[in-house]
């Protein structure tokens, strides 16, 4: 397929900000069971709830410039019931709407205790809007995912694996960057933010390499004898029916050189899971962070290559039909 | 009770869709003239839903929109090939999985005769029901943004103010070896069902579930089997018993007899 730009750029950009939001609930839970204690609290969560706020928006400003028709994106959430595209329209706004409300509860401090069953344990009001953002976060990782993986003749894509991925790597960015912000803001949490962080992103570089080693090895089911019905085992294609290329050349074929193909996928590993789990532990140590916001920045420019390549790997049986001019 | 649910869901299927209009394409008599795909472009570029793209139509790299091509595959090796000229547009299929995708309902299939359409006016442009479909028979319109595909000539086959024998698709009008043929592929008894039943007509990647209403025919050869007994007569009298009658030098022949 081809990698839309606007496409790379809405999935690693809400990936990065519902992993923050992720983070900060994270760290509530944790504080609302004293594992952790933060100075300054509602400041901490209200930024981080504004960068991820930021990053969601991001995202969805990037998504409009894929569409034909910008001005008719509303009518997109019609079709829920049948569309992953369509749940992930409704999902989106639904998250962003989630982690405005958080972030605010905590700007102005409006967080009343609604619930104190033993002294340790308080039901903090801004932490179940958390938790109801949360599932409205993996809601919305979920119809992402799904709408590469349920188009079951990509079999590149159709795997659960794509939805594990989708998960672990917006959750890596997203844990990385709160490393990184907790060092400015609140360094009591950059060990607990540092050490998931490094966790996600290993437990993705496992899922990931398992998507590699899955795709390296599919055995397609669709051929140019059933494209075409012809029972030989020798078939050429003369012509496309048209010489100057077409949609369908110009949509689902990447058009890059094989050797820039093959390095990219060596490259988006060595930035998405080794450099930055080497400058997360470095970071961690000397609480700097200028190396935890290198983390971040390299992990995501890793995951726009990683992403390009997940679209450039996707071999769309359409092509059978477009091998020659 | 019914013993076999995949039975029965046939059933149920072929009662909520009657209709299921389709085209067969015969690759046995299909010269690849293009005649279909210029008719196409001509009809649906002319009609109310706005032209089709053609940029640089007579310059370098000519690209544009097209419901239909036609592709050539060459199959064998030399010298025992074949050329086959393969005409491709939107199957219509009946579980069509470039529908349930769409994320606005733009993308439909008729429920009275089985064509998937686009709505153009509520296309967002988004490109994933072309995605959706194996068998590429979606394309953009550059310039209108909005996904087009074979429509049947839905805007033709229905006009009454054509005359009954044009109310078909353009390039079934066009055609000139008459290689494709148009019709209702749910009734049996339809001149397009019984060639397909007759002729070995199959769906394209049937792989995929997809059930394309439109089908091809198979390139078939006209042979007769004629065995060396048909050549040789085994039985000729003249052969029976080994010896070939000889001419009796004694015998008066018929000159010995009138000449005088």
């Amino acid at each position: 397929m081809h990698p839309a730009f606007s496409v790379i750029f809405l999935t690693t950009l809400i990936g990065a900000g519902q992993g923050l939001f992720l983070a900060l609930v994270t760290a509530q839970s944790y504080a609302a069971v004293d594992f952790v204690s933060i100075k300054d609290a509602n400041s901490f969560y209200a930024y981080g709830s504004a960068i991820a706020l930021l990053l969601l928006v991001a995202g969805l400003f990037a998504s409009f410039f894929h569409l034909g028709h910008p001005e008719r994106a509303w009518r997109s959430a019609a079709m829920w019931r049948t569309s992953w595209l369509s749940r992930e329209v409704i999902a989106l706004p639904t998250f962003m709407m989630f982690v405005f409300i958080y972030g605010t509860m905590h700007f102005f401090g409006w967080d009343p205790l609604i619930l104190s069953v033993e002294q340790p344990l308080q039901g903090q009001l801004s932490l179940y809007v958390g938790i109801i953002g949360t599932l409205m976060c993996f809601a919305l990782f979920i119809s992402t995912a799904m709408i590469y993986a349920c188009i079951k003749f990509l079999q590149e894509w159709h795997s659960p694996l794509t939805v594990i991925n989708y998960t672990l790597l917006g959750t890596a960015s997203g844990f990385t960057l709160a490393t990184a912000y907790s060092a400015i803001m609140a360094p009591e949490l950059v060990t607990l933010f540092g050490t998931w962080a490094s966790i996600i992103t290993l437990t993705a570089l496992i899922s990931r390499s398992a998507a590699l080693i899955r795709n390296s090895r599919i055995k397609y089911k669709s051929t140019i004898q059933s494209a075409i019905g012809v029972r030989h085992s020798n078939i050429q294609q003369k012509s496309m029916g048209s010489m100057g290329g077409s949609f369908n050349t110009r949509e689902y074929f990447h058009h890059a050189r094989m050797g820039w193909f093959k390095s990219i996928k060596w490259l988006f590993m060595v930035l998405v899971f080794i450099v930055p789990a080497i400058l997360l532990a470095m970071g961690m140590q000397k609480n700097n962070y200028e190396l935890l916001g290198l983390a971040f920045i390299v992990q995501y420019g890793g995951l726009l290559l990683e992403r390009w390549f997940f679209f450039a790997q996707a071999n769309h049986p359409q092509n059978l039909y477009y091998q020659t001019v | 009770m019914n013993a076999n649910p995949g039975y029965a869901g046939l059933q149920e299927g072929s009662e909520t869709q009657m209709t299921q209009l389709a085209l067969i394409i015969d690759l046995n008599v299909c010269v690849g003239c293009h005649a279909c795909v210029t008719s196409c472009k001509q009809w649906n570029t002319s009609g109310p839903a706005g032209s089709m793209c053609d940029d640089n139509p007579y310059d370098k790299d000519p690209t544009g929109t097209f419901f239909n091509r036609v592709q050539s595959f060459e199959i064998g090796t030399y010298p025992n090939t074949e050329l086959v000229h393969f005409p491709k547009s939107c199957l219509h299929c009946e579980d069509p999985p470039c529908v349930p995708v769409c994320p606005t309902g733009a993308s439909y299939k008729r429920e009275q005769d089985g064509i998937v359409l686009v709505d153009y006016d509520k296309c967002i442009g988004c490109k994933y029901c072309s995605w959706a479909c194996p068998y590429g028979a979606r394309e953009l319109d550059e310039h209108q943004k909005v996904m087009k595909k074979c429509t049947l000539c839905v805007d033709r086959i229905y006009d009454e103010a054509l005359p009954e024998d044009e109310r078909k698709p353009s390039c079934v009008l066009a055609c000139p070896t008459n290689a494709r043929l148009f019709g209702d592929v749910h009734d049996s008894e339809s001149e397009v069902s019984t060639i397909i039943r007759e002729e070995g007509g199959y769906q394209l990647m049937p792989e995929w579930g997809t059930k394309p209403a439109n089908h091809y025919l198979p390139r078939r050869k006209t042979r007769i089997k004629i065995h060396d007994d048909e050549l040789i007569r085994s039985d000729n009298p003249l052969k029976k018993e080994g010896v070939k009658p000889k001419k009796i030098i004694d015998d008066q022949t018929l000159d010995d007899i009138t000449s005088w």
